[in-house]
């Protein structure tokens, strides 16, 4: 088994599957998700997001953050500005820790994702109640856990284009002498 | 530009080595871009002065918004041609019975209201406005936890405008309040921001009714412990706002607690977001008041396209 935290060699993530995932990331966030399934709903940008922060921490810019979140502004209807920050937040603290965290196993990843998409939340609660609104529950903390869990797959899922093709070349022996 | 020749540091892992051009370093962007953010909040939050770059914005977002509809569209649709004959009958019968009744009750209303307006022009008064609807669907409810909005898919290509009052088939359900070419924003009557100028049935006392938030429910404030109100009242708009035309069914009183000096009424919304997925929207023209001057006590809910919502803010 590879996992991202074992010195397996991988191809550098390319900059249009970058792209791609953040826009499926929008696509999911979009769907007309209502009712018990909203509050379970984690934040697909956000993963998307802490993955490459964490993954590539060099590709991914402030900038593309910065407008993945603005558009998850005005799509949810919410203050200019409270994705955005939620998500510059985050993925700041994710590209200080991307070391750290790429040691871990899958599972120990998640849980790093776990608070720092706690982290996210905490901070567009915060915005929220400087704004006068009223505090939701912690129903509002939900997608968090449902986020962390959806963690091991969506590494796995994000890292296969980038594995090479089995038996062509030597990276993949290089990958398993690691374990 | 750094111009130093590679030496040994070009083997450091990962990272670039220190005289490849980096740009600002994290925390210098992560301060930037969180700053940017402070101050658009700001600016939208307490000023309302990014419309314009909302506007922009959305053109990039509504194409992946529709694209995120087309399967629930897709499923609906399959759904609704799978329908029984059995079903469909009944329900056939059903609308053309209210239909009938529905048709009577036109052909009165027509009646009064030409009696009306000729009385209003004996009597002088301003006419009333004529009203034209459009029906919307609703695309999404409830996205943000904190406030009481729905998006619904008519906008401004569709005459929607800012302030245009929102109703389904039993009552008003909100206003509208933020308008794209191809949908709009629908503020909820329960938003914690939201308030309706409100008159009972029964005796014809106005009150201003304000959005509770998360709970689903109305209040009205500012009314005296002894006011003549009781369980079960039916709340009515009073149309003195000039934004929701008179006689709209609001709410029905549930709860009146009369402890304090000024009783502590609790009302449910007649119409409600949950049961349709159809709303109407009056499309008259929003009729536009001045603000009241500062001194003065607030007027009863008066105010331009957003003002109930803004007037709340501003206490």
């Amino acid at each position: 088994m590879h996992y991202p935290g074992s010195p397996e060699l991988l191809k550098p993530a390319s900059r249009k599957f970058i792209l791609l995932t953040l826009v499926s990331g929008l696509l999911l966030n979009l769907l007309p998700w209502h009712g018990l399934a909203l509050s379970f709903r984690p934040d697909f940008v956000a993963l998307v997001l802490l993955f490459w922060a964490i993954r590539e921490p060099r590709k991914l810019g402030f900038v593309a953050t910065w407008i993945a979140g603005l558009l998850m502004d005005v799509g949810d209807g919410v203050i200019l500005g409270q994705h955005a920050f939620a998500y510059i937040l985050g993925v700041y603290v994710a590209i200080v820790l991307h070391r750290r965290i790429q040691r871990f196993t899958l599972w120990q990843q998640a849980l790093h994702v776990l608070l720092l998409l706690l982290l996210l939340q905490a901070a567009m609660l915060i915005i929220r109640l400087f704004g006068g609104a009223a505090f939701p529950g912690m129903g509002y903390f939900l997608s968090c856990l449902t986020g962390a869990m959806l963690w091991p797959a969506l590494s796995l899922l994000f890292l296969l284009p980038q594995r090479g093709r089995p038996g062509s070349d030597s990276v993949y022996s290089a990958g398993s002498k690691g374990l | 530009m750094h111009k130093s020749a590679p030496t040994l540091r070009t083997k450091m892992d990962h990272q670039a080595p220190p005289f490849f051009k980096h740009g600002p370093s994290p925390l210098a962007r992560f301060v930037f871009f969180a700053l940017i953010s402070l101050v658009l909040m700001v600016l939208d939050a307490r000023l309302n002065a990014l419309d314009s770059l909302r506007q922009i914005i959305s053109v990039a977002v509504a194409p992946l918004q529709r694209l995120a509809m087309t399967p629930a569209e897709l499923l609906d649709r399959t759904g609704s041609f799978f329908v029984t004959q059995a079903r469909l009958q009944n329900e056939n019968a059903l609308l053309g019975q209210r239909q009938l009744v529905q048709a009577a009750q036109l052909q009165r209303m027509q009646a009064m209201q030409a009696e009306n307006a000729h009385l209003r022009n004996i009597l002088g008064v301003q006419q009333q406005r004529g009203e034209s609807v459009v029906a919307a669907e609703i695309v999404y409810a409830g996205r943000d936890p904190f406030s009481q909005k729905i998006t619904v898919n008519k906008g401004s290509n569709h005459k929607v405008l800012a302030g245009q009052p929102a109703l389904d088939d039993v009552g008003v359900i909100g206003q509208v309040t933020q308008v794209y070419p191809f949908s709009s924003e629908v503020t909820l009557l329960t938003d914690k921001d939201q308030a309706i100028p409100v008159q009972i049935v029964r005796n014809g006392a106005r009150a201003i009714a304000f959005g509770h938030g998360q709970d689903g429910a109305l209040e009205l404030p500012f009314m005296a412990a002894n006011a003549d109100i009781q369980n079960g009242d039916t709340l009515v708009t009073s149309g003195i706002d000039g934004v929701y035309p008179a006689g709209l069914p609001v709410a029905v009183v549930t709860k009146i607690e009369r402890n304090a000096s000024f009783a502590k009424i609790t009302c449910m919304p007649s119409a409600g977001v949950n049961r349709h997925k159809q709303i109407l929207i009056l499309i008259g023209e929003v009729r536009r008041f001045q603000k009241p001057e500062p001194s003065e006590p607030a007027a009863a809910g008066a105010g331009d396209g957003k003002g109930s919502i803004l007037k709340k803010k501003r206490d």
